[in-house]
Order: structure tokens, then sequence, then C-alpha cells
């Protein structure tokens, strides 16, 4: 650990002269963006190109009777109205499991429903025409009679005896069950002073990436190949996928990911509509475009949390925590999402809780239940939200049970920063984490005794303001362990290949894809810093199976960590080639040669020998001037995984001050801080904009989101007047802060950090809330926040 | 289904004849017809903001208009702002300060801070919060943002932030 400077482990390739690593540069690229000039997915077209409107399922569970698309077929412009049934004849079915989830199961899904309709949404037919216009037209004129069935919709109740099963092959609608018990934890909170309970409930949310999922499929008849232009953060992925269902050899497939309208883990899922789109462009033999509307996006862009989670924490009078214990309960909807799963999200929570404290007693159980709502899946930050609001709303319970204050017991219990390689009672290993020196740093930046005293110096006037504080840890760089051990063909390597042109300036290949994140100025930051060269130099290409190395794309913040690694190891196998080559030109040893600013210098002394460009000239127009039997090779790929730790966790600290009006049940925001510990920051702005963003998100989930079913199964809010998103006006300023320990495992020593502001901001807003609320002897352990949920607790809703 | 309608408006300078079904909303236009795709459709019921346009002068929802009721009117888009140069220092801000990620609310976001620099010359983060409040932003948390927009009107006084 060592905070706020560059680590000390001897000289790297990074420590250079003009290095960009750990400064704050522009990213390339921003201008096409910001004067209209991007190239999303919804802005393509392509000759001949039709479009495809989904005939959605009005009902949650319904049986198709039939489908009477004759007079829709008749009307102008239309292409073709394709059912469920024959769509199957071109795209296979999937079932969402993975083997290391054990016991996980799930039912076959087409791209389009055959005789049954599963959740409000499900599409039941294709409608392509000549514009969207014309084929929603035509929608509103195929003819389904639907037979409705009992929908399954509380998930309390899901496995319930009496309650239907969805789908009767798969015995109940028990999807997955993790049990874990680590240490004693019956003896331990035996043996506490207090042991402190409650249930805490996280409603369903949803990403809202303000550019819908939009895919444009299009099959060459005469290439025999399919072309996917899709908003991805997984090209490679969508490639295996598709080409696996359609029949077709992965060669036969590519994918091709230009500018994405935002993803935070949307975007990393195929979905069914997607499936049937790649279909219909097959079965069509032309371009077919589908591009989402809002409503469809509530409906079936993946859902996430919809957890209860009812825990336990041990505490004595001395502070010392005991033992954790929850019992968590989530429902899916009705299928396990492809190819990734939607266990995942419970898994993590049974790994995460309790994560940054001592406490080695750890009872946990999730369950996994499938009901007739939209699916659930990995959204940003995956159980990190649940697990953090889980564990520091029981830390805050415990503390204020026993009369400590939350800052204090935290710093009691939080794993010490010198303890490091560790592990947690469910079995993360910690390579290297500064708990205490994150929590020391935000006490500092938000001046907390002078908070403290401010808030109680307010309430003297009757002005209710709390603070909430909630440490994390952070799932980052993930290693085969969480898709490819399973069986899914989801990359957990990335590669990049670098080369010199012939007027030395310098091209990247990146497996990573961007969205925004930077993972096109973090490639071009490393390899101009280790090549010697100019970052304006470099121009990074990504988001095309057929033009990048394979990889695994940019999910789970593994952008910086993995990706950024491979950019590193390959810009120094192409520096040493050109050394390689400067040497044999100016006839010196490479080893006294060093490339600083677009030329070859003399490495003591640095005098400069030949420029990059006069030595590309060489390299590719006269090599018949090189040293007989000397062949220069200008490009180098390198990939890169870790290999040692299946994660690299990081860890990190929130805290939020705000103001409840116990007259309206409003909250407002005043301030928002965050330590957190990434390892090297390639570019300290990205990684702050990561969090700032990040912590938003999550304030939305702790005030607003919430997609709200009926108990039919009706998403009764899929507009964005009704279901609220944060905007400008509500959110606080966010002032970040880091602490650096870089992972070893890698020579570039950089973590994740997608996922930190949204791990632990709702926590830290309930935590504050309840702190505000204190006064009135209410605890309220549920989200999103809203004026109605703090009226009610109040007794006066 | 009714008849194709003529109209005629200029678009960022440029004079616009078009046959356009009265049911086609300004965004969809712009977008499909003229091939201005810098304008965004976020939600088409006016709630996120990523349509922003001006219509004479004045920023509205291009999903909340129909192409027809610009007839005889000067929309400006996206396209326009940066080309004339007009919002060149407001772009350079936002480059400095990071305050885009997926870049798809930016063009309505960069439309719609400009309409408040026009107006209000010394904003604070407060008033640029409010008049910002109905754009979404689902990546940048709006901090830098407000950043931005502070810095370029603080420039635009010729102080320096």
């Amino acid at each position: 650990m060592n905070d706020g400077v560059a680590v000390t482990r001897g000289l790297s390739v990074l420590d250079r002269p003009n290095s960009y690593i750990g400064k704050t540069v522009p990213r390339p690229n921003l201008d096409r963006l910001m004067q209209g000039r991007g190239q999303y997915v919804s802005d393509m077209s392509l000759p001949r190109m039709a479009h495809v409107v989904f005939l959605r399922s009005p009902y949650a569970h319904a049986r198709i009777v039939s489908i009477d698309a004759a007079a829709a077929k008749a009307m102008r412009g239309v292409i073709a109205v394709v059912t469920g049934a024959e769509l199957a004849n071109v795209i296979t079915p999937w079932v969402g499991v993975l083997t290391h989830l054990k016991g996980l199961k799930s039912a076959p899904q087409h791209a389009i429903a055959i005789d049954r309709v599963c959740w409000q949404g499900e599409a039941v037919a294709a409608i392509v025409a000549s514009s969207r216009a014309l084929a929603e037209d035509a929608a509103e004129q195929v003819m389904v009679d639907y037979d409705e069935l009992t929908p399954v919709t509380d998930m309390r109740t899901a496995l319930a005896t009496e309650t239907p099963v969805i789908h009767p092959d798969l015995g109940d609608n028990l999807a997955f069950e993790r049990n874990l018990d680590a240490g004693e934890i019956d003896k331990a909170f035996a043996g506490s002073d207090e042991v402190v309970e409650a249930e805490f409930v996280f409603g369903r949310h949803t990403g809202v990436t303000l550019e819908p999922r939009a895919v444009l499929a299009d099959w060459n008849p005469g290439d025999q190949r399919l072309t996917i232009y899709q908003g991805t953060q997984a090209p490679h992925m969508v490639q295996n996928i598709s080409a696996k269902h359609l029949g077709l050899e992965e060669a036969q497939v590519r994918v091709v990911c230009k500018d994405v309208g935002g993803s935070f883990g949307i975007k990393v899922h195929i979905y069914a509509d997607e499936m049937a789109t790649y279909a219909l462009a097959k079965l069509l033999r032309r371009p077919v475009k589908f591009v989402a509307d809002r409503v469809e996006s509530f409906n079936t862009d993946i859902h996430a949390r919809d957890h209860i989670c009812k825990g336990r924490i041990g505490v004595n009078k001395d502070g010392t925590i005991t033992g954790f214990e929850i019992d968590d309960l989530t429902g899916i909807g009705p299928y396990s999402m492809y190819p990734r799963t939607s266990a995942i999200e419970a898994n993590q929570v049974v790994n995460l809780v309790g994560g940054p404290y001592n406490a080695p007693n750890y009872r946990a159980r999730a369950r996994v239940v499938f009901q007739n709502k939209n699916v659930t899946c990995q959204y940003r930050a995956v159980g990190h939200p649940i697990a953090c609001s889980v564990t520091e709303g029981l830390v805050d319970l415990a503390a204020k049970k026993i009369g400590m204050d939350p800052v204090e017991i935290r710093r009691r219990n939080l794993i010490a920063d010198d303890a490091y390689p560790c592990a947690s009672p469910s079995g993360m290993k910690f390579e290297a984490l500064s708990h205490q020196a994150s929590l020391d740093k935000l006490f500092a930046m938000m001046d907390y005794d002078a908070l403290r005293a401010e808030q109680a110096e307010l309430r003297k006037q009757g002005i209710y303001r709390g603070i909430g504080i909630a440490s994390f840890i952070e799932v980052t760089n993930p290693a085969a362990a969480f898709y490819g051990v399973g069986g899914a063909r989801i990359s957990s390597q990335d590669g990049v290949t670098v080369r010199l042109d012939a007027t030395g300036a310098v091209i990247c290949q990146t497996s990573l894809t961007e969205q925004g994140q930077g993972s096109e100025s973090l490639t071009a930051q490393i390899v101009g810093s280790v090549l010697g060269v100019s970052m304006n130099k470099v121009r990074v290409i990504l988001g095309d199976t057929d033009n990048t190395p394979y990889g695994g794309g940019t999910w789970a913040s593994r952008g910086a960590g993995i990706g950024g690694e491979a950019a590193l190891q390959s810009a120094k196998v192409l520096r040493s080639n050109i050394l390689d080559v400067a040497a044999a030109i100016l006839q010196a040893q490479p080893g006294d040669l060093d490339i600083v600013d677009n030329a070859v210098v003399d490495a003591a002394g640095g005098a400069q020998r030949i420029e990059l460009h006069e030595l590309a000239r060489i390299v590719y127009f006269r090599p018949d001037t090189l040293p007989p039997g000397f062949q220069a090779e200008l490009m180098a790929t390198r990939h890169y995984v870790p290999r040692d730790y299946p994660f690299a966790f990081t860890n990190g600290v929130q805290a939020s001050w705000l103001e409840v009006d116990p007259n309206t049940g409003f909250i407002k925001l005043l301030k928002h801080w965050v330590v957190e510990d990434c390892g090297t920051l390639i570019n300290p702005q990205l990684v702050d904009e990561q969090i700032r963003g990040g912590v938003v998100q999550g304030l939305g989930a702790a005030m607003y989101e919430h997609c709200i079913y009926d108990e039919r199964g009706q998403l009764t809010n899929a507009n964005m007047a009704d279901y609220l998103v944060p905007m400008a006006g509500e959110m606080p300023d966010i002032d970040v802060g880091h602490v650096v320990s870089p992972t070893i495992e890698s020579e570039l020593g950089a973590k994740g950090a997608g996922e930190a502001g949204t791990a632990g901001a709702a926590a830290c807003v309930a935590n504050a809330v309840n702190d505000a609320l204190s006064p009135f002897d209410v605890t309220i352990t549920e989200i999103p926040l809203t004026p109605r949920l703090i009226l009610t607790a109040l007794g006066v809703a | 289904m009714t008849a194709p309608v003529a109209i005629q408006l200029t678009v960022n300078g440029e004079r616009v004849e078009a046959q356009v079904l009265p049911r086609l909303n300004l965004a969809d236009f712009l977008r499909d017809q003229l091939g201005l795709t810098g304008t965004h459709v976020g939600c088409e019921h006016g709630v996120c903001g990523a349509c922003t346009v001006r219509v004479e002068g004045e920023i509205v929802r291009a999903c909340l208009l129909l192409a027809v009721q610009t007839q005889g009117m000067a929309v400006e888009t996206i396209e326009g702002l940066s080309d004339s140069g007009e919002v060149a220092d407001l772009q350079a801000a936002f480059r400095t300060r990071n305050a885009l990620q997926c870049g798809y609310c930016t063009p309505a976001m960069l439309m719609t801070a400009q309409d408040l620099l026009r107006y209000e010359a010394s904003p604070d983060r407060e008033q640029i919060r409010e008049h910002l409040s109905g754009n979404y932003c689902r990546c940048t948390g709006y901090h830098a943002i407000i950043d931005a927009v502070e810095a370029t009107a603080q420039a635009r006084r010729g102080e320096t932030s």
C-alpha cells in the first residue's frame, strides 16, 4: 500500500521520460461524439435494409392459442411476419446454465416464443418492413389469441407447493441454491454480547442506457457471411453464440461494434430479440435492423437486483464483530439469461458479504427462483450493492446497538492493511487491500468530526441530516473463474497488436471495446509510454472480430487491468524490435539505445540517433540497405490473463451527507465522498469519472429507480416519466480520493474501477438516512428510499 | 394514413424542402430524412432530452414536435453549432474535463448548456444543474458536465478557472 504516489517496484517500462501513465490526458476521439458525428448502431443504414418490430406479449404468462398475420402480411411495405415456430427453423434454442454453478437449471428459450409466453414483453412475432413505422403499423394488425395462465410473481412464494411451476420439466421454481458455512457461526453468535438482525429489500431496477439496445444484422448469401453491427461489450462472445445457434462456423460471422450509447452490463448479454434479428437477416437474405424503443427497453433489457436478504451480525461490547449470517432470495424471471446465466449475482452476494472485515464466522444461503417477470442478470457492480448494503447496514445496526460511532466500529474490524495476502471466509483471495488507509483518508476528506458537530447543531433546529459510511470490496480483472471454467466460450484473456507504420505512427488493435470508459485512451497512453511515441501518433482500433485479436471485451472492470497489460506487453516487444532495427542501422547495441519523443536516442545522454519515421522508411521501402539476413518485425502481439488470482479485488469506502425532511420524506443529497484503490492509476481523471458515474448509478438505485410490477406480472412504469432516473438537479458533487496498491500480478499493476461507485453508494445513503432519522428511532432497510417509504416508516403516511 | 405534406424550412442555415408524413416527428425527420444523426433519440416522449435541438432560437425536444410544425422555421442541430464554431469552447471544456463518456447524451447536453450560457453569463452550479436537469446522462454522474459548463462560463467572462 502506498498513498497516492507511484509504486516503488524498481524502474518499470512505465517510469520513462514523457510517460503518460498517471497523467490526465484527454481521451482520443471525443470530438466526433461532441459534433454529432458518432456512429452508433441506431444511426446506421445499409442498402436493402429492413426494419424489424417485435410484437410482444401483453401477458406475464399465457399460452399462445393462435397467431393470425394474414392482414399484416398484406400491408404496404411489409416484407415478412415471422412466428417463433417459423424462426426455429433458422436458429436453435438455448439454455442459460454454466457447469461451475452447481445445480443451476433453466429451460430452453427460443428467439421468439413458440407455444407459451413467460413474461410481459416476450416477443411472439417479428414484423419486418421497409420502415420501422410501417412495421409498427402492421404489428397492430397481427392477431394473437392467448390463453392466460397463472403468473408467478412473488418471489417469496415462488417455492411454495401451491405455486404453479413455470417450467414443469424442471420440477420446481428453484433455479439455483448455494449454501456456505465457514467457521462456527452458531457458537460465535451464542458467545456474542449482541446479535442484531434485519431484512434488507432491494427493488428491481435496470440500466436505462440512453441509446437502447440496437443491432443491424447483414447476411450476405454471396459471401456466406453474417456481419453483425451491434452495441455490445463482448464482440467475440456475440460471434460465438450467433454462429453456434445459426449453424454457422464462427469464421462466417463478423461482429462490428462502433460507438455504443451506454452499456453498464446491459449490453454484455445476448437477448432473444437480438438472436431473432440475426436469424431474420439469414432467413430474408438482407440486412435487418432492430432498435429497441424505450418501452421495449424497460420490458426486455435485463433487470437487476430484486433481492430480499435477511442478515444477522454478532458483536461484542468492545466493537468486535463476531460473524455474519445471510439468507438471500432473488427472483430472476422465467429463464436464466444466456450465456452468462442469472445466478451470478446471488453467487456474488454470498462471496462478498462481510468481505472487508475480520469475521471468520460466516454462514450464507442464496436461493434464485423463477418468476413471470422480465429476466434479471449481471448489471454494473453485480451483487456488490446488495452485499455492501447488507454488510454495512448490519455494521451500523451493530454499532448503534453497542453505542459506538460508525467510523470507530469499522476501524476496529476492517482487515488491517498489513494483513495481506489473506482470504475471506467465502474463499475470496485478497492480494493487497487498503481498507484502513482508505477510511483514514475519507475521514480527513469529509472532515468527519466537523460534520458530526454540524449535524448536532442543526438537529436542535429541527433539521435532520445524516452521515452514512460504507466500506466495500470490488471484484475486478476476472480470470477464467468467472465464465470459462463453467464451459462458456467467453474469453477472459485479451490481446493487443501494435505496429509501427511506414510514417512512424502506431496502430494498435485491441480486443477491448469502448463504451466511453476510456479503453482507447488507456491503450494509447500505455503504448505511447512504453514505445516513447507521442499519443497523437497512436491510433487504436477496437470492436471488430475480423480486425482485432481474440479477447473478452470490456466488462467486469477488466479493461485496464487485462487489456492494459496486454497493451503494455505487446508494446514492449515492439519497442525491442524497433531497437533491434535501430541497432542494425546505426551499428550500435540495442541495449545502448532508447526511444524518446518519436526518435531513437542514445540511452546514455539522450542524443537523437534516428527518428522513427526515418527508421520505418528504411524498413518498409529500403530493406535492401539492412544487413543481410536481418528481418525487421515492426508488429507485435501479446495476450494477457491473470493466473495467480481468479479476481483482482479492490477496495474503497464511501460517505454520504444528506438531509431528510420528515414532513415530506424527501432526501436532499448534500455531498458524497469516495476513496478507492484500483492500483496503478493510468489516467486519474478517467478513474474519477468512472467512480462518479458509478456512484450516481448507485444513487439512482438508492432513491428512485424501481421496476414496479403488479401482482399479475405487469410492469407498471415502463417509461422514463414513471421510472425515475437520477438527473443533474438532484445529484450532489462527488469528491474522489485514491489509495494506490498496485497488483503485483501484472507489470502494469492496474486493477479495475468500474464497479466501485455503484458498489457502495446505496449502502451509505441508506445508512445516512437512518442516521438522519435516528431521533425518530426508525430503521429503514429497503431501497429505493422513496418519500412514501420514509413517511411510512415515520408513521405519517 | 394521410398523405405526405410538403414543407420548407432551414436546417443549419440550409434551405430544405421535403415531403413528410404528418405523423413524422422532427427527430426522425432530421435523422432519417436529412441524415443528421447527431440528434439522438432516447425515450421518444420528451423526458430524456437526447433529441434537443433549436427551433427559432429556442431549445425544444425534437421528439415532441412534428416535422410539419417546423414549416418555415429555422432549425439548428449539433452539426450546425459545431460547424459554425458556436460551441467550440464548450466542446473544448467538455474534452478537457472528460464531461462525456459514451457521448450519446452529449450533443443535446451541449445544446442545452449553450442555451443557458446565451441567457445567463454567470450561472452558479445550482443554476447549471437546474438548467441541465432535463437532460439524462447515465455515464458521468453530471459532476464533470457541471464543471465544464462552469469553466466555459468563466472563460467567456474573461476569467480563468
